[in-house]
């Protein structure tokens, strides 16, 4: 991992920047590329160094699954909450621990670019908090956002497998 | 001190009279006296033993996932039922590209063309093994070993035969040219290109296999091959004669050119002729149609690629409408790595480090001609040719662009995914909002 860190490192600061990340061309490509470079400079920071990196990458190492007595799988939960987390912060900008409908709205608009009109912008945004939203509080807090995806199978979807 | 002197010159000259016998006069017509099979051989077998000895780690792969955008998103919505109205878009959308995100990070395809191959053994030349570990005294005395042989005798050897094959090749051309018109005028000034350039190869200790020779490009054509580095031009024109494109450069290389383009005519641009593309390929265009002047020589990536892949084809010189030569060039990473990142090396060090390492060993396939065909425009051509140069050479055909190397990668393709996304999400509108 520390050689993956050092190659990625171009003026080899010992950590990374903004534009180090943003010379990769598979990264650059997504849609949704500036929200993952920001989910690795936590708050103010400009710099990534090692540990944070490490760190931020191991929500997407694939989970160990337990065997209880009956020998049924079960996922360790706090692995599942925390892939669930590092989503919800891509959504919740301003880290208020809430999505409202504007940043719904920004993340929707990223992942879309100029392809759809306002209107089937909003319409879409606003059927998705319809239904996530059970407090009716007009945004989606991070328990509704849990619910709405607790049938989905987030440990393979949200991993990334390293080969050695 | 006079002795020392004396003594000093005396050996010198032995030493180019050794060069001139036994390097320069046979691989200026042509044959070999075999002293640099052995030297091949020798080598070959001391980096087998040692690749036994060694410990080796390869970086890191990822395994990516090998769903299409609408299976993946198909999977992740499976768990809900589909939504009457308002399009069909989920929370759980975002992991797709998340997931896409991250493994760009951790293993980026596009950039990885840009480094120089990992090798999966190690052939003394640290270079090429970013991991160098301190594994055995007996194999750090095997490398110092290499580095003086390498440094203080195999490099002196090459750069003296370089300046010889360089500076014969200005003057040789120079006196080409001043001689009037004859037929004996081409074949003398091609009889003089080879020669310099098979001693330049020498100079770069090159082994060099050419397959398929009865497919040599022919005059009034075009030669297209896939770039690793400057040398290409040097490995190709050792077989034939090719007219060169460029833009003119000041210094050494201009003194060069300005000789070459004395004996037979070579397209050289001035910087500011480049610019207009329409003077470019008309100029192309009347090269090609004089029947007697030499096959153009283009390297249509537009920059150099590390010779794992072939990257996307600039079609100007597909435009110009006649035959196509497609040649694709191979190196043998196991005793040079002949990349040359323009970003990391400057041409001097490159050089340098070309001519210390162990040897530079390459396969060359002539591929039979092709032309545009009907329908086809430059771009698709230029496509075709791209899949028949990598699948001849074993390379992996990309369909990126050589410019990504300088330029951040282009807009277009962010779009190319959000459309594809809009096209899942809102394609219940449009069929709602219609009655």
């Amino acid at each position: 991992m520390f050689i993956l860190f050092e190659s990625l490192d171009r003026d080899n600061r010992g950590c990374l920047s903004p534009d180090d990340f943003e010379a990769l061309g598979g990264l650059a490509m997504n849609p949704i590329g500036g929200r993952i470079m920001e989910a690795f400079f936590s708050s103010g920071q400009d710099t990534v160094d090692f540990s944070s990196f490490v760190r931020i990458l191991a929500h997407f190492r694939p989970t160990d699954r337990n065997r209880n007595k009956e020998g049924a799988q079960q996922e360790l939960p706090s692995s599942r909450t925390r892939k669930l987390k590092f989503a919800f912060q891509l959504y919740d900008m301003d880290r208020d621990g809430k999505i409202s409908r504007e940043e719904l709205l920004q993340v929707l608009r990223a992942m879309l670019g100029l392809q759809v009109t306002e209107e089937q912008l909003q319409s879409i945004a606003e059927r998705a908090i319809q239904e996530a939203d059970l407090d009716k509080d007009d945004a989606i807090s991070f328990d509704e956002f849990k619910k709405s995806l607790e049938k989905t199978d987030i440990d393979t979807k949200m991993s990334v497998s390293f080969l050695k | 001190m006079d002795d020392f002197w004396a003594g000093a010159l005396w050996s010198l000259k032995i030493w180019l009279y050794l060069i001139i016998i036994l390097i320069m006069i046979p691989s200026m017509f042509g044959f070999s006296l075999g002293i640099s099979e052995i030297y091949m051989t020798i080598l070959v077998k001391t980096l087998e033993v040692l690749t036994h000895v060694i410990f080796m780690s390869l970086i890191g792969l990822i395994q990516r996932e090998n769903g299409s955008m609408e299976k993946e998103l198909e999977e992740l919505r499976r768990s809900r039922p589909k939504p009457p109205v308002g399009g069909d878009f989920t929370l759980s959308d975002c992991f797709y590209f998340t997931r896409q995100g991250i493994e760009s990070i951790v293993d980026d395809e596009v950039t990885q063309r840009f480094t120089s191959e990992e090798l999966m053994s190690w052939n003394l030349l640290t270079r090429t093994n970013n991991d160098f570990q301190y594994i055995s005294l007996k194999l750090t005395l095997v490398y110092g070993l290499g580095i003086i042989v390498r440094y203080c005798i195999l490099a002196p050897l090459r750069i003296t035969l370089t300046i010889i094959g360089v500076s014969w090749l200005v003057i040789g051309t120079s006196a080409v040219g001043l001689l009037p018109n004859w037929r004996i005028k081409f074949w003398l000034s091609e009889l003089v290109h080879v020669m310099c350039y098979r001693i330049c190869a020498r100079g770069l200790s090159a082994t060099i296999r050419y397959h398929n020779r009865e497919n040599k490009p022919q005059k009034g054509g075009i030669c297209v091959a896939n770039h690793t580095s400057p040398i290409d031009i040097v490995i190709l024109c050792t077989d034939g004669c090719y007219a060169m494109v460029g833009q003119v450069h000041g210094g050494l290389m201009g003194i060069i050119q300005r000789a070459m383009v004395r004996s037979c005519p070579h397209v050289w641009f001035e910087r500011s002729e480049m610019k207009d593309r329409h003077l470019v390929t008309k100029r192309l265009k009347d090269h090609v149609n004089d029947k007697k002047k030499l096959p153009i020589l283009i390297f249509p990536e537009g920059t150099c690629i590390n010779n794992t892949s072939v990257m996307m084809f600039k079609k100007g010189s597909f435009e110009i409408g006649t035959t196509i030569y497609p040649v694709a060039i191979k190196y043998d990473p196991k005793f040079g790595d002949a990349f040359w990142n323009s970003s990391k090396h400057s041409m001097v060090s490159y050089l340098l480090r070309m001519m210390t390492s162990w040897a530079l060993v390459c396969n060359v396939w002539y591929m039979p001609a092709m032309h545009q065909q009907e329908g086809e425009d430059a771009v698709q051509f230029a496509n075709r040719v791209k899949s028949a140069i990598a699948h001849q050479g074993g390379l992996v055909d990309l369909q990126w662009d050589g410019g990504l190397k300088r330029a951040k990668v282009k807009e277009t393709f962010k779009e190319q995914q959000q459309k594809k996304y809009s096209n899942m999400v809102v394609r219940d509108d449009s069929s709602s909002n219609s009655d």
